[in-house]
């Protein structure tokens, strides 16, 4: 393997990995804190049980992000070092600040995990909640750092320097915001939908169903209201990167020709080498709508930026319709679901509701996979979109390649592992948290 | 601003030594721990650092990132030149954090749980022996960025005695530290007995560990000497960090537990006051006699006052939260587990 691609495929491993856990550490908290909350008003066990044991599942995923990001704060070195000799004290501003908002994370999880039967329980309860907060904080500031790699600012790039830098502005980029808004609400999705999907499957399987309808109701309530916001929040981001980043909206639809009222394609395999989508059904007008906000309107296509600049078409389509299949997929869900919970109770505990959870199960994760696959190789051939190319920020050690595969087989077994501890704490739920 | 964020910078890496140390310590002990014994230690271990296990790694991701915000030639090049010792570290730091928590979480207690205790003592003590070595190569004067063979790039970098002998020193500090911490926190006198002579067993292990490293430095040609003893601080601190060392010893034949923690933090601080003061703001020290140094080889001004800034900002919230942290998990009259 090539060593700049074998360090490509080391960084996007890295990072898809990582950012699953991210987005459980996210948003558990909070699902935890509601159930936390419950308990501590009702004082009906099954809340108490259900925190508990959801406590314990985090507290694996905590430790697994927490060195999977402890290698990413190295890797950004070990791989690119080109990159971070320049954007290191631009971007860095986002990472300073994180820093805290691990620290505290990390505090307020020992206060949360250890605390029980030792504080003054809504002490106990408020550290739960902390975690989540600078969690969610921590989430959002890494994604400025990444949103400045798109739309870098905040410096002057003269003669190769980077002259007058103001990290300030560079944290607050023009993608900021819809990056972190969509990144938010997305951990929201994919966390809530997986949660939602393995209880519903326990219910399914007729296990200590009061222990799992009660979780799988607090992790599909917010996993649906997520989704039905994650759309227009797509729609936001789309908007903004078609003007920001036009050869990635080009390569997300396949938009080989520049034209007015041009049609979003569903589906389809592109022909990069005839300029054409064979297979796609179009909605003329569409994707100047996406782009624009109007019907009518002009979209720039991969024709109008020089061929050195076009990212992967292939990929970073199929990403994209992966995602927004799978978004809207979940949308439906959630609003079948909000009908039952509002005029058709009886449907939430039938089958056929629970099946389709249960079916979605991972369907969130894929969207993120999907979503950080559209943004990070459209991006391509840039590392600093219109500044630094890629391949000149490599490392100049040779041998990668073994990185990479001593890297995967980490990750591979870390994933088994994890997958099989889940398993366990699951299996065991009977024993230890829900004694019949 | 530069000299906050280099108070900064100095300090996170002495607290990652000693609250990261003690942390790798437990698990070294575990590795020199007989069998019969190995269960209460372990108990002990997880009462001990279980709620601020991960605050203690954290000052190490604090130290990266205030080295490549604001150091960021200093960043690329250790990352380019060592990039082996660091993966390797890496690699140490992933499968210690999971083990740990894996053998604690894991549902179903079997036999996994022995592959967990394996993989943890072994990466406990794979991991501070390449931070070690880590830190070794950047004084050494090996890094050589205009290099043009693999092997002198990227191996020499690192792999020689002074580096090796440095990660070695730096197990048996961790070692030392860890077993000093243990001893407040078994609940038997016979348990604190066996972290007092796992304490003296360090102990002796770091001055050995401590006497190779400058017969390695003077078969090297490194400074070492004149680093340590060249100048008054250096000295002071050597003699101070020696005779609370004899005092301790005495501490430990009495039974006398109070002071030992201070004592063994106060000369793992001065151990690494001294080996940097003399050098000091050079960090990195190249093959061509140049060197990376702190106060040139900084980020643009702002970029200073930024990372200053939020550095202070940071500390305000953190800094209390912790010491109520570990105020509230200090030793408790019984060894406490989860209610489970
Ligand atoms: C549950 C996950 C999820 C779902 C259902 C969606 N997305 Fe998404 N999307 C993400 C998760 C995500 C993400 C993983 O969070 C990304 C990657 C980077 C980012 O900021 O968000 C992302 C990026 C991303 C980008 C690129 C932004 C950039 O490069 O700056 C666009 C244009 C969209 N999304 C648009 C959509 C649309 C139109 C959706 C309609 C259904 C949609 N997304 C559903
Ligand atoms: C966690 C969510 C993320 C995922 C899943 C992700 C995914 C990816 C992927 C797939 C690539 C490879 C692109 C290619 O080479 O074709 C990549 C590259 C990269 N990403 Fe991300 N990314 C994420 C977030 C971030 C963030 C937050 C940063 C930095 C602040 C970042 C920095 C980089 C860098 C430096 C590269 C390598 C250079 C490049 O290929 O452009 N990523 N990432
Ligand atoms: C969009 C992408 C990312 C998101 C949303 C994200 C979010 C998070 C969150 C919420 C956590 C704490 C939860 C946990 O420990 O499981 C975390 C941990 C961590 N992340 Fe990421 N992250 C992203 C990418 C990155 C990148 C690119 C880096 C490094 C440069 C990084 C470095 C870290 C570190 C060092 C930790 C461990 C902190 C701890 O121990 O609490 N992350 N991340």
């Amino acid at each position: 393997m090539d060593d700049f691609i074998a360090a490509r495929s080391q960084m996007a491993l890295s990072l898809g990995f990582h950012i699953i856990f991210s987005c459980i550490g996210m948003v558990m908290p909070f699902f935890m804190a509601v159930a936390h909350f419950y308990w501590l008003r009702t004082g009906q066990d099954v809340y108490k049980n259900v925190t508990k044991a959801w406590s314990q599942g985090v507290a694996i995923f905590f430790a697994t992000g927490a060195v999977s990001g402890t290698v990413l704060s190295f890797e950004l070195g070990l791989l690119w070092p080109g990159f971070m000799k320049h954007a290191g004290p631009i971007f860095g501003m986002p990472f300073s600040l994180e820093g805290t908002a691990f620290f505290i994370e990390a505090i307020a999880l020992g206060f949360f995990l250890y605390g029980w039967d030792r504080f003054n329980k809504w002490f106990h309860w408020f550290t739960g909640v902390v975690v989540g907060v600078s969690g969610l904080a921590s989430g959002i500031l890494v994604v400025a750092a990444n949103a400045w790699m798109n739309s870098p600012s905040g410096f002057d790039y003269v003669n190769g320097q980077y002259l007058n830098i103001d990290p300030i502005e560079a944290m607050f980029n023009d993608a900021w915001f819809t990056q972190a808004l969509h990144m938010t609400i997305a951990a929201f999705v994919a966390t809530g939908f997986a949660v939602a999907g393995v209880h519903a499957f326990m219910i399914l399987k007729g296990q200590n169903v009061l222990f799992h309808t009660k979780s799988f109701t607090i992790a599909a309530f917010f996993g649906c209201a997520a989704a039905i916001l994650q759309p227009l929040s797509g729609d936001l981001s789309a908007k903004d990167v078609a003007i920001r980043q036009p050869a990635k909206l080009a390569a997300m639809e396949a938009h080989f020709k520049t034209e007015k009222s041009a049609s979003l394609i569903v589906g389809g395999i592109p022909d990069v080498k005839n300029k054409k989508v064979d297979y796609a059904i179009k909605l003329p007008g569409f994707l100047s709508f996406l782009a624009h906000g109007d019907f009518k309107s002009e979209v720039t296509g991969l024709d109008k930026i020089p061929a050195k600049n076009h990212p992967p078409v292939m990929i970073t389509h199929f990403a994209f319709q992966m995602m927004v299949g799978s978004g809207m997929a979940m949308m439906l869900i959630a609003i079948i679901y909000f009908f039952s919970l509002w005029k058709q109770k009886r449907w939430l505990s039938s089958n056929w509701i629970l099946k389709l959870f249960a079916i979605a199960t991972p369907l969130g994760f894929i969207a993120v996979e999907a979503g950080w696959t559209v943004t990070e190789v459209g991006r391509q051939p840039w590392i600093i979109y219109n500044i630094m190319r890629t391949a000149d920020a490599v490392t100049p050690m040779p041998g990668i390649s073994y990185s990479f595969y001593l890297f995967s087989a980490i990750y591979i077994s870390l994933a088994i592992i994890v997958i099989f501890m889940l398993y366990r704490q699951i299996k065991m739920v009977g024993k230890l948290y829900d004694k019949p | 601003m530069l000299y906050i964020v280099i108070t900064f910078l100095w300090t996170s890496i002495l607290l990652y030594l000693l609250m990261g140390g003690a942390d790798y310590g437990a698990g070294i002990i575990e590795l020199f721990t007989s069998r019969k014994n190995k269960e209460v230690t372990r108990k002990t271990l997880y009462s001990a650092i279980g709620p601020i296990w991960e605050a203690n790694h954290m000052w190490l991701i604090i130290a990266i990132v205030i080295l490549f915000v604001g150091f960021p030639v200093i960043y690329s090049t250790m990352s380019v030149n060592l990039h082996i010792p660091l993966t390797i570290m890496l690699l140490g730091i992933i499968a210690r954090g999971t083990a740990f928590t894996f053998r604690h979480y894991d549902a179903v207690v079997d036999d996994m749980q022995h592959i967990y205790n394996t993989i943890f003592a072994i990466s406990s003590f794979i991991t501070p022996l390449f931070l070690g070595i880590i830190a070794g190569s950047a004084v050494s004067g090996r890094i050589d960025p205009q290099a043009d063979t693999f092997l002198s790039a990227y191996i020499f970098s690192w792999l020689h005695w002074f580096a090796v002998t440095v990660g070695l020193f730096t197990v048996s500090i961790c070692g030392f530290l860890a077993s000093v911490y243990l001893i407040g926190e078994a609940d038997n006198e016979h348990d604190r007995l066996r972290f007092a002579h796992k304490a003296q067993f360090f102990n002796i292990a770091a001055v050995i560990c401590g006497m190779l490293v400058f017969t390695a430095a003077y078969f090297e040609k490194i400074p070492l000497l004149d680093w340590v003893f060249g100048n008054w601080v250096g000295r002071i601190a050597i003699v101070s960090a020696t005779s609370t060392l004899i005092y301790m010893w005495y501490l430990l034949y009495q039974g006398k537990i109070r002071l030992l923690r201070p004592l063994a933090g106060f000369q793992v601080t001065m151990i690494l006051l001294t080996t940097t003061y003399e050098h000091f703001p050079n960090i990195v020290i190249l093959k061509d006699g140049g060197y990376l140094s702190l106060l040139e080889h900084s980020g643009q001004e702002k970029t200073i006052q930024a990372l200053g800034l939020a550095l202070l900002i940071g500390s305000v919230f953190i800094l209390p939260a912790l010491f109520y942290l570990i105020y509230s998990f200090q030793k408790k009259p019984f060894s406490y587990r989860e209610s489970h």
